[in-house]
Formats: C-alpha cells, structure tokens, sequence
C-alpha cells in the first residue's frame, strides 16, 4: 500500500451529477467477473470514457446521493482500482460512504461540488477539511474526516486496519 | 428518565451505553449477521484468511444464496460451489441453498425479533425492520469485520416520523405509498431511521409492512421500521419462532424526539408508478399516458412474496396476457411457490399466460433470467428502475405495485389496476 497523504491529495476533477447509483459504478453485468475486467465497465452508462482515461489521483466530484442503491462495494472498488483519489459529494449515500472508507478510498461530504467544473485541479486536505480548486483560484470547505475514520484510511482500509489490531493485541501463535 | 426513539433504544441495548442520542458513535453488538452469495464468502473468505481469523459465533450468521441462482454459466456455478463450501467449513447451520431471497428467509424461518440488531450484506437490509429489528445494509469489507468481532461502529440516527391514517383502496397497496415516498421525502434520507405508524400499517399484514422497510433503502435511509403488534408476534410464532408479549415493548417512547413528523392519508392514495430512471420519478398511474411495454415483471423481495402473486392474480383471473408482452413471474422463496402451487395462484397466473421463472435475485438486479434488451421497456414490481440495471442501458423500466404489473401486462401499457380487478 502506497502511502496516502491525507492533507494534501492533487488530481483533476470528474464532475458528476446527482444520484449517480452503484449499478452504474458496477453493472450487473461485470459483477461475476474480475476486478479488473468489471472496473473497465465503471460508469460506462453515462460517460463510456471514464474507466479508459481517468488519471491515478483525479477525484470524483457529484451531487447529491452519490452511491445510492446496492451496497455491492464493487462500487467503490472499482473506482480505487481505476486510481480515483478521494470522492467528494454533497451527500454520499451511507453505505457507499462506510464500503469505500474500508476501502481505503476517501468520501467526504463537499457542499460546493457544484461549482467545480470537469477538468480542474484540486488540491484536497481531508484533515482540516480545504478543498483548494487551483484552477479557479477558489478554496472551499469541506467536512474534515474524522480521526476514527482516518486511521482506517491510512492503514489501506478496514482489513489491515483490523490486521494490526488483532495482531497487536493478541498476538497468534 | 430520558425519552428514546426505536431505533435509539436498540443501539443503547446493543453498545451497552449509559445513553444515547443522535449523531452518536456507538460500537454495538451484532445479534444476527445475514449475507449471501454475491456479497458473502467469495468476497469475506479471503479477509478472514488474511486476518488469520475465524467467525466469531456461527450460529448468529445465516447464508443464503440467491443471486447466482440458478448457475447460469462456470462463474456464477463456481460463486455458488464456493458459497456451500464455506458454509460447511464453518459450520454455518443457518444456511439456505436456492430457498428463497435473503430478506424473504429471515422472516419465514423467524431468525428476526423485535429489538435486534442486525446487519445483511445487502441494501434491502431494512426489510427486517418490518419486526421491529434495527437492520442495517452493509459491504462485504465491513461484513468481514464483523464476522471477526461481532462488532460494529454505527451512527445513532434521527427518526423521522412517517404516519399512514384511514384506509388503503382496493387496489392499492404498500408499494404504492413507497413509490409516493420516494417522490415527496426524497431518495437521499442519509443516516436516518424511517419509523412507520397509523392505522393504514397496523391494518396491513406482515408481507405488506416489509414491502415499507425493504424499499426504505429506496429513501436512502439507513433503517425502516415498524413498531411491533399483535400481528407481528402472530407472524413470528407462525413461523416457528418463540416470542412473548414482553417483545411489544420494543416502540418508540411517547415523547421520543423525532427529527420531522409527517402524515398522510391512505384512503386518498391511488395506484402509482415509478419512471425512468429512478423510483422517486413517481405519479399517479393514471396521469402517465399510453406507454407500451415489451415486458411485465413479478419478481424480487420488494414484489413476488405469496401476498404480491395474490395481487397479481386478482387481476388476472380470467383474463390473458396481451400478445405483445411477455409476463414473467419469479417467486421470492420456494415456500411461496409451494403455497402458491397449493392454492390455485400459480394456476391462474399460468393460465393468463404467465412464465414461471426460478426464485432468486434474478433480473430485478440483471443477474438472472429475464433481462432487457436494447430499447425495451418493462415494467416491474422490483425496487429499482436505475439506468441499465435490469439490463441494456438503454432500457426503460417502469416500477409499479403486482396489481398494476399484472394490469399493465393485460393492457399491453402501463395501466391502472383498478379498471381490471376481479
């Protein structure tokens, strides 16, 4: 696991719109195959280039109810494997939200997402909750995400979290 | 003494705090863990194996296939054979082969009791909530986490209040308030618990309280529920379950805070029908227009228990399927099949033309049997109309109550039911 710095995150923004759901992020269809192959399917309903030409690092900015429908976390799987950096919507649906922490994705709630525009670089601090929009000269908040949550975050997600801490505490034979 | 919510007094159980309140962090004891075959072992195993970790009770885990099933091609047979090795390996006693849909099982083998916590690797998870439960939907990286501690971390939610009074009209149903909440609360009730109250719900029978919890998930809420009644007890010790009266002490204090109370009368409500591409694109049946479909779906957990094949052949007693539609019927548990077989439903829907399909997930999720092509349009009783997830992403799909599918596949277009009851 490469390691993240959660206070300065730097990529180019994908604009989406409200309600994008998890049967677009993971369809149906790709869900029995591979990672690999299902994360070329991500969103393909709605822009067929997204999987081929975003960049390691770009962000995913939406509207409201981002992830809303299956708790399938191919969802948010998909989009970490593609290299996405962060995702930042006004509302991220809940289980959305708790599969792409455990992930090891970032998800924080981003009241101005709207005024973003598909293409600008951000610079992302998820500590003390900036969103800095260099291309517009703009700063904006955002909610900074909790210390709890970073700890998942930074040890690459739910699993190795878990890891250390079992390992840690009690540690096997 | 402090006044609770519902859903806040199950978490003070369950997390053992001195209190709580909204917006809390809480880390709470599972009672019951639920997962199935596409969420479940194939993607939790490897997590234990890592882990170096086992299940911390099996007896609280209960699996279920039903999205796979049947194997349609060597990848959903191998997703299945690993799902039953993984079961046997860890003595997985509550596991349901090709039985039914995950929510359906739990109610019918009466694993749900008022005031448990639970949580389903499945996002109609809040369908348990229609008992009483707190039921929370969760992936398959947070599933590993509990099946190793038994554990979770959750966020006590707000309440909103949602009151149904009068009566429903024939014709009419759960689904049909669902479609109308989806259009006038909205699809992004984040982190909220949807509590549902008023004579319209105390009158409906246990499959028709679900029908509210199970699409709550549609409302973007993290829990539905439903205060727990005579009928819920009955349904419960029906189902084989022990169960005493104490369990009715499991509902809302008089003075618990709820974050929005709203109320709405039933006896006003008429058939309603879910657009493309969302189910809060909901409006009366009636006012739609003429739109021609190519295909009629019954099937899912939301639409295809026993009382929603009731429904459908009401409507279809004596009559024929319209030439130019295919209906498609897939039961939500082989018990329902059986009773269905038993009492004459099955043959009145096959009479009319019906195609009896396996149980299971199926096209609801575009897994199984019955998916759409390029331009077609399909109306369903399943939950969701997203864009391509029944099928091609240029397919329309229509959501509506079993009444106006069965109208509707009669009609050959999206048609009220109530022109058509038996």
């Amino acid at each position: 696991m490469n390691a993240v710095n959660l206070e300065d995150l730097r990529g180019r923004a994908w604009v989406f719109g409200d309600n994008i759901d998890t049967d677009l992020l993971a369809p149906g269809h790709a869900m029995r195959k591979p990672l690999e192959e299902l994360s070329r399917h991500c969103l393909e309903a709605i822009d067929p280039k997204f999987a081929r030409t975003v960049q390691r690092g770009d962000f995913i900015v939406a509207g409201e109810g981002f992830g809303i429908g299956s708790s399938r976390e191919q969802a948010a799987q998909a989009l970490a494997y593609l290299g996405v950096g962060a995702v930042l919507a006004r509302s991220p649906a809940r289980i959305f939200y708790r599969n792409a922490i455990n992930l090891g994705l970032p998800v924080v709630r981003f009241p101005d997402a709207r005024l973003v525009k598909s293409g600008d670089t951000l610079a992302v601090d998820l500590v003390n909750g900036r969103v800095q929009n260099l291309t517009q000269g703009t700063e904006h908040a955002v909610e900074p995400v909790p210390a709890f949550l970073r700890d998942i975050l930074l040890a690459g997600g739910l699993i190795p979290h878990l890891h250390a801490r079992l390992h840690t505490l009690k540690p096997r034979a | 003494m402090t006044a609770y919510t519902l859903a806040e007094k199950i978490l003070l159980r369950a997390s053992g705090a001195a209190s709580v309140r909204a917006d809390d962090i809480v880390i709470a004891k599972v009672d019951l863990a639920m997962m199935h075959d596409s969420g479940g072992p194939r993607r939790v195993a490897p997590y234990l194996e890592r882990l170096g970790a086992t299940v911390w009770d099996p007896d609280k885990v209960v699996l279920v296939t039903d999205h796979y099933v049947p194997a349609v091609d060597p990848q959903s047979a191998a997703i299945l054979s690993l799902t039953r090795r993984w079961a046997h390996e860890n003595s997985i006693k509550r596991f349901h082969d090709m039985q039914g849909i995950c929510h359906i099982v739990l109610q019918e083998n009466a694993y749900l009791r008022p005031g448990m916590l639970v949580v389903g690797g499945d996002s109609h998870s809040p369908s348990g909530g229609a008992v009483g439960a707190f039921m929370v939907g969760i992936g398959a990286t947070e599933m590993a986490g509990v099946l190793v501690t038994g554990e979770i971390w959750l966020r006590v939610p707000a309440t909103i209040s949602v009151e149904w009074t009068g009566a429903l009209g024939a014709g009419v149903c759960a689904k049909d308030i669902m479609l109308a909440l989806c259009r006038d609360l909205g699809q992004n009730n984040d982190y909220k618990a949807i509590e549902y109250s008023g004579s319209a719900i105390r009158a409906m029978p246990m499959a028709e309280r679900f029908v509210l919890c199970n699409m709550s998930a549609e409302l973007g809420a993290k829990a539905g529920m439903i205060a727990p009644d005579g009928t819920t007890l009955a349904e419960i010790r029906a189902n084989g379950g022990i169960v005493d009266e104490s369990a009715l002490e499991w509902r809302s204090d008089p003075d618990a805070t709820f974050e929005r109370a709203v109320s709405f009368d039933a006896s006003t409500l008429a058939p309603q029908v879910a657009a493309p591409h969302s189910p809060g694109n909901t409006r009366a049946v009636k006012s739609i227009g003429r739109v021609r479909i190519d295909q009629a779906y019954i099937g899912a957990c939301t639409g295809a228990k026993l009382t929603d094949l009731h429904m459908a052949a009401r409507v279809l007693s004596g009559k024929k399927v319209a030439s130019s539609v295919r209906l498609l019927v897939a039961p939500a548990s082989t018990r329902t099949t059986q009773i269905a077989a038993a009492d004459g439903t099955l043959a009145t829907l096959t009479a009319a033309g019906a195609i009896l399909l396996p149980t299971g997930c199926g096209a609801c999720a575009g897994y199984g049997a019955g998916v759409l092509g390029e331009g077609e349009v399909c109306i369903s009783s399943t939950a969701r109309n997203f864009k391509g997830r029944m099928g091609d992403p240029s397919s329309q799909v229509y959501l509506g109550s079993p009444f106006t599918v069965a109208a509707s596949a009669v009609a050959g277009y999206v048609a009220d039911p109530r022109d058509f009851l038996n």
